[in-house]
């Protein structure tokens, strides 16, 4: 479920989303991730069960491992939290990166 | 996952001859593929593979490091080599600076997890400076392998 909390310096904003392209986060969706993510003024954090990253760092997000079915927190803060955390919302989950889901 | 579980220590190579992109794959495939890791007469499929994938998107990340890679019906499981030029290539990195070192890896078109697995392993120690630092600072390839090794003990390496 969606959480939001109106704070002086704007919005803070975490989400739950998981990987649903069947090869997972490689390179060119975390590619995709950090462009969309650097779009926004908001700082921008993913975490999965081990790690917490810098959303906006094509490094930092190339450690991740997140295969498919591997769920992640994106944590966004600033002004424009809100809409970053649909836009990746929609990146992840919806376009799934134009990949395939398994089986494909 | 270990440098050790997927590093083809023998191929690794410390100065690079090739002195471009292309070039440096090529060698670096050819390293792999003569230390019996790829199959049969595969290698220069597997170079135009990893080129084609280049040009696609740069996998030179900034801070002088690249990862070119490809996945290939060549491998069963993920491979590794690692080159390092001392005078910098051209990789159309997104920080637009020379890459010092080079890690090539060809994963099997099968076994995605085992790509993100590796990929996180070379990430971890690569996006450290005192790590790079120390890649660079290598000047054998018994020297690298030390610190490969030193990094599957260490993870804060």
């Amino acid at each position: 479920m969606p959480t939001g909390e109106e704070t002086l310096e704007g919005a803070i904003c975490q989400r739950q989303v998981e990987i649903k392209n069947a090869d997972g986060l490689h390179m060119r969706p975390a590619m995709q991730f950090v462009d969309i993510a650097n779009g926004f003024d908001c700082d921008i954090t993913v975490s999965n069960s081990q790690n917490c990253v810098d959303g906006k760092s094509i490094m930092q997000m190339s450690m991740l491992a997140a295969t498919c079915g591997t769920k992640l927190t994106i944590k966004a803060e600033g002004p424009d939290a809100r809409e970053a955390v649909d836009a990746l919302q929609e990146l992840v989950e919806a376009k799934m990166f134009d990949e395939p889901p398994p089986g494909d | 996952m270990k440098f050790a579980d997927f590093v083809c220590f023998e191929a690794i190579v410390p100065e690079l001859e090739a002195k471009d992109r292309n070039g440096v794959i090529a060698e670096l495939v050819c390293l792999l593929d003569k230390a019996g890791r790829l199959g049969k007469n595969n290698s220069e499929k597997i170079t135009r593979a990893v080129i084609k994938r280049e040009r696609e998107a740069s996998t030179g990340m900034g801070k002088g490091v690249a990862v070119p890679h490809v996945k290939h019906t060549s491998v069963k499981d993920v491979v590794a080599v690692l080159g390092q030029s001392a005078a910098g290539i051209d990789f159309s990195s997104l920080d637009k600076q020379p890459v010092y070192s080079v890690i090539l890896l060809i994963s099997p078109v099968d076994n995605p997890d085992r790509h993100l697995q590796a990929m996180e392993k070379i990430f971890k120690h690569l996006q450290k400076d005192k790590f790079r630092k120390f890649l660079r600072q290598s000047e054998s390839a018994e020297q690298i392998e030390d610190l490969l090794r030193e990094a599957d003990e260490n993870p804060s390496l």
